[in-house]
C-alpha cells in the first residue's frame, strides 16, 4: 500500500517536473530559420540546379559525348550531337527532365570537359510539370562555372577551326611518319 | 455609458462575439505558444505575428468540398459536428464574466454546464458511429467511454463547492469566494480532480485518445473534411475556453481581483481579472499539451475509476462532514 | 412559457413516435435523445428546473450515451435494418397497439376529467427544496435506491475483476 502510494506520488512528481522543464523552454531562442527572409548559406559544392558552362573563350564546353546521359541513374538527360563548320562538336539539343533528376551529381563526375556542373541553387519548384523540363537555352550560362581556366579544345588533340593538329597545350607537332626512317 | 444587465441583448451580442473571436484566436495562440514551447516560431506569416492565421484556415476550410462519404450514415454524420459548438456556446451562457456581464443568471448554472458537457459527448460518438469506418468507430467508442466516465468525476468533484457556497448558481459561488476566500484551498483535491476530468471531457491533450493521431488516424473525425471538420475543431477550442473560464469561476474567485488589485471601475476590473485568469489557464492547458504524453486507454480508465472516483468521493464526504460540524 | 410548453410537447410526442418507427437504430436513438431533451424543456417550463437539468444530465447525457455505446459495440449492418423492417410489419405491432389503446383512452379520460389544472411556471422548485424533500419525507426511498445502486456497483466490480 505504502509502496503503491510512493509510486503514485513519484509519477505525479515526474509529471510536474516535465511540465516545469517544458515551461522553461519558452524562454529559449527558437531554432527556426525563417527561410525566404533569411537565406541559408549554401556551400559551393552543394548539388543543386544543373548548368552547362562555357570555356574561357565563351564557347560551349559540352562536346555531346553522352557520358552524362549514360551515367545518369534516372535517365533524365537527353541530348543529340552535332558539329559546327569548324568541326567542333556541340549538342544540338540538351534536355534535362528535372522532375526526374535526383541531383546525384554523377553527370558532373562523368563529364570529361567540366561542361555540366551542379550549383548551390535549389529553388526549382514549378506549378506546371512541363516546366520542369529544361532545355539547353535554360541551362547554358555565359561563365565558366567552377573551373575558370579549363578549356577542353586547347588541351585535346582534335583539330578545329583556328587550331590545327599539334597546336594544343603540351602537345608536340605531328610527326611525319615517312620522315621517321632511320 | 451603457448599463450592463445580465441577459440584455447588448450583453448577449458582445459575449457571443467575444467568445467566437477568442475561440478563433485561440487556434492561432495555441499553435504559436506550442511553437515557442518547442523552440519553434509557430505560424507567423498571415498578418502581423500571424494573427490572421485562423482567418486563412477558415477560408481554406470553407472553400473545401463538403463531402459526405457514400458509406456514411447521412443524418447523424451531418448532425454530429453541429452539436459540439452549439452545446459549448450554450454552456457559455451561464459563465459570469463580471458583475452585470453575462447571458444567463441561472439558479442551476453548475448543473447546466454539466448537462451541456454530457450532451457534448454525442458529437464524437455520433461522428464516429456515422462515419462507418473502423478507425472512426474506435475513436467514437473511446470518446464515449472516456467522456461518460470522466463526467462522473467532474460532477462529484464540484459538489464540494456546492456544499461550501450553498448554491448551484455560478454568480453566488463567486460571491461566496469573495466572502470566504478562494475555493482552491479548502477544495484542493476537488480542484485537481476537476482539472483532470475537465481535460478528459474536452478531449484535449493528454487525453486525446478519441483522436489519437498516432494510432487511429484522427479517430472520430477521420472522415470529416471542410467546414464539418472545422466545426469539430472550433467546438474543441470553445470547450477549452469554457473550461479555462470555469476553473477561475469555481476555484479562483471569478472576477474578483486577487490581493486587492482592483481597477477603479468594477465592471472593467471584473472583465480584466476574469480574462487574465482565463488566459493563465489557457496557457496551462497549452503547456500540458506540449509536455505530457498520452496514456493508454486502460490506464486512463483505471486511473479514472480507481484513483479519481475514490478521491472525489472522499473529498465530498470530508467537505460535507466539516460543513455539517461547523453548522452545528 | 405556454407556447414553449406546447412546442416542446409536440416535439416530444412526434420524436417519440419517430423513434419507435425507425428501423435504423442510430436514427431511433437520435430521435429518442431529442424526445428526452424536449421532455426536459417541458419540465423547465412548468418550473421544475432541477428535474429538467437532471433529465438532461442523467437520461440524455449518460443513459442514452450508454445506448449509443452499445449500438456501436453491436456492429449493426444492413442485415439488422432488414430484420428490423421485417419486425415492424403491421401484423406484428397491431397486437401491442391494440393492448396499449385502452391505456391511452384511460389517460385521455383522466386528463379530460381533471379540470383543476394549475397555472404553469409560477412555482419554481429549487434544488434545495428537492433535496429537503428527498431526505425528509422520501428518505426511505432514497436509502432503498442507494442500496440497489450499491448492489449494482458491487456486482459490476465483481464482473469487471475477471
Amino acid at each position: 500500500m505504502i509502496n503503491f502510494l510512493c509510486k503514485q506520488l513519484y509519477i505525479i512528481w515526474s509529471q510536474l517536473v516535465t511540465l516545469w522543464l517544458v515551461f522553461t523552454h519558452i524562454f529559449k531562442k527558437a531554432d527556426t530559420v525563417e527561410y525566404p527572409d533569411q537565406m541559408p548559406y549554401m556551400f559551393p559544392r552543394w548539388r543543386g540546379r544543373i548548368i552547362l558552362s562555357r570555356d574561357p573563350d565563351g564557347e560551349e564546353r559540352c562536346v555531346a559525348c553522352n557520358l552524362c546521359a549514360v551515367a545518369c541513374p534516372v535517365d533524365c538527360i537527353a541530348l543529340q550531337k552535332t558539329e559546327d563548320e569548324n568541326g567542333r562538336w556541340y549538342p544540338e539539343f540538351f534536355r534535362i527532365n528535372f522532375s526526374r533528376c535526383i541531383m546525384c551529381g554523377f553527370c558532373e563526375e562523368a563529364c570529361p570537359t567540366h561542361a555540366i556542373q551542379l550549383t548551390p541553387d535549389f529553388e526549382m519548384a514549378e506549378y506546371v510539370r512541363q516546366d520542369m523540363v529544361w532545355e539547353k537555352e535554360d541551362m547554358l550560362i555565359s561563365g565558366t562555372g567552377k573551373y575558370h581556366d579549363y578549356n577542353f579544345y586547347k588541351i585535346a588533340g582534335k583539330a578545329i577551326g583556328g587550331k590545327g593538329k599539334g597546336e594544343a597545350r603540351n602537345e608536340l607537332p605531328p610527326i611525319d611518319r615517312r620522315s621517321l626512317l632511320p | 455609458m451603457f448599463e450592463f444587465v445580465v441577459g440584455s441583448p447588448l450583453n448577449i451580442v458582445l459575449i457571443l462575439g467575444a467568445v467566437l473571436v477568442a475561440a478563433a484566436l485561440l487556434i492561432w495562440v495555441e499553435r504559436r505558444v506550442l511553437g515557442f514551447l518547442n523552440e519553434r516560431l509557430g505560424p507567423n506569416r498571415v498578418g502581423p505575428w500571424g494573427i490572421a492565421q485562423s482567418l486563412a484556415d477558415v477560408g481554406k476550410l470553407i472553400t473545401k468540398e463538403d463531402w459526405v462519404p457514400p458509406f456514411a450514415d447521412k443524418l447523424p454524420f451531418i448532425v454530429a459536428p453541429i452539436i459540439v459548438p452549439v452545446v459549448m456556446l450554450l454552456s457559455f451562457a451561464v459563465i459570469p464574466i463580471a458583475p452585470g456581464v453575462g447571458i444567463m443568471d441561472l439558479n442551476i448554472g453548475l448543473l447546466w454546464v454539466l448537462a451541456m458537457a454530457g450532451l457534448g459527448s454525442y458529437s464524437a460518438m455520433l461522428g464516429g458511429l456515422a462515419s462507418n469506418n473502423k478507425f472512426s468507430l474506435l475513436g467514437g467508442l473511446r470518446a464515449a467511454g472516456q467522456m461518460i466516465s470522466y463526467e462522473v468525476f467532474m460532477g462529484i468533484s464540484i459538489l464540494g463547492i456546492v456544499i461550501l457556497s450553498d448554491s448551484f448558481n455560478l454568480r453566488e459561488i463567486v460571491e461566496a469566494q469573495h466572502k470566504h476566500g478562494w475555493f482552491v484551498f479548502p477544495q484542493f483535491i476537488g480542484f485537481i480532480v476537476f482539472v483532470i476530468a475537465g481535460l478528459a471531457e474536452t478531449k484535449r491533450w493528454p487525453f486525446d485518445l478519441a483522436e489519437g493521431e498516432s494510432e487511429i488516424i484522427s479517430g472520430f473525425n477521420t472522415e470529416y473534411s471542410g467546414m464539418k471538420f472545422g466545426l469539430f475543431f472550433v467546438g474543441e477550442y470553445i470547450g477549452m475556453l469554457l473550461l479555462s473560464a470555469l476553473i477561475p469561476v469555481l476555484f479562483f474567485g471569478g472576477w474578483y481581483a486577487p490581493f486587492g488589485l482592483e481597477l477603479p471601475n468594477a465592471i472593467i476590473s471584473g472583465i480584466f481579472w476574469m480574462c487574465a485568469k482565463t488566459g493563465c489557464w489557457i496557457f496551462f492547458f497549452i503547456l500540458v499539451r506540449a509536455a505530457l504524453v498520452r496514456p493508454r486507454y486502460d490506464q486512463l480508465m483505471n486511473y479514472g475509476w480507481l484513483v479519481m472516483l475514490p478521491l472525489s468521493l472522499l473529498n465530498l464526504l470530508v467537505t460535507g462532514a466539516v460543513v455539517l460540524a461547523q453548522g452545528n | 412559457m405556454n407556447l414553449l410548453f406546447y412546442i416542446a410537447a409536440v416535439v416530444s410526442v412526434l420524436s417519440t413516435l419517430i423513434a419507435i418507427t425507425r428501423v435504423n437504430v442510430t436514427h431511433a436513438l437520435l430521435y429518442f435523445i431529442l424526445s428526452l431533451i424536449s421532455l426536459a424543456t417541458i419540465f423547465y417550463t412548468i418550473g421544475a428546473h432541477f428535474a429538467a437539468v437532471l433529465e438532461v444530465i442523467v437520461y440524455a447525457g449518460a443513459i442514452m450515451v450508454m445506448y449509443v455505446f452499445v449500438a456501436m459495440m453491436l456492429n449493426l449492418g444492413h442485415a439488422t435494418i432488414d430484420q428490423e423492417r421485417a419486425w415492424l410489419k403491421p401484423t406484428i405491432w397491431i397486437g401491442p397497439s391494440l393492448m396499449a389503446a385502452p391505456l391511452l383512452a384511460a389517460l385521455v379520460f383522466v386528463l379530460l376529467k381533471d379540470t383543476s389544472a394549475a397555472e404553469m411556471g409560477h412555482t419554481v422548485t429549487a434544488a434545495k427544496q428537492v433535496g429537503i424533500a428527498l431526505f425528509g419525507p422520501y428518505v426511505l426511498a432514497v436509502e432503498l435506491a442507494s442500496m440497489l445502486l450499491l448492489a449494482g456497483l458491487v456486482g459490476a466490480y465483481h464482473l469487471a475483476r475477471k
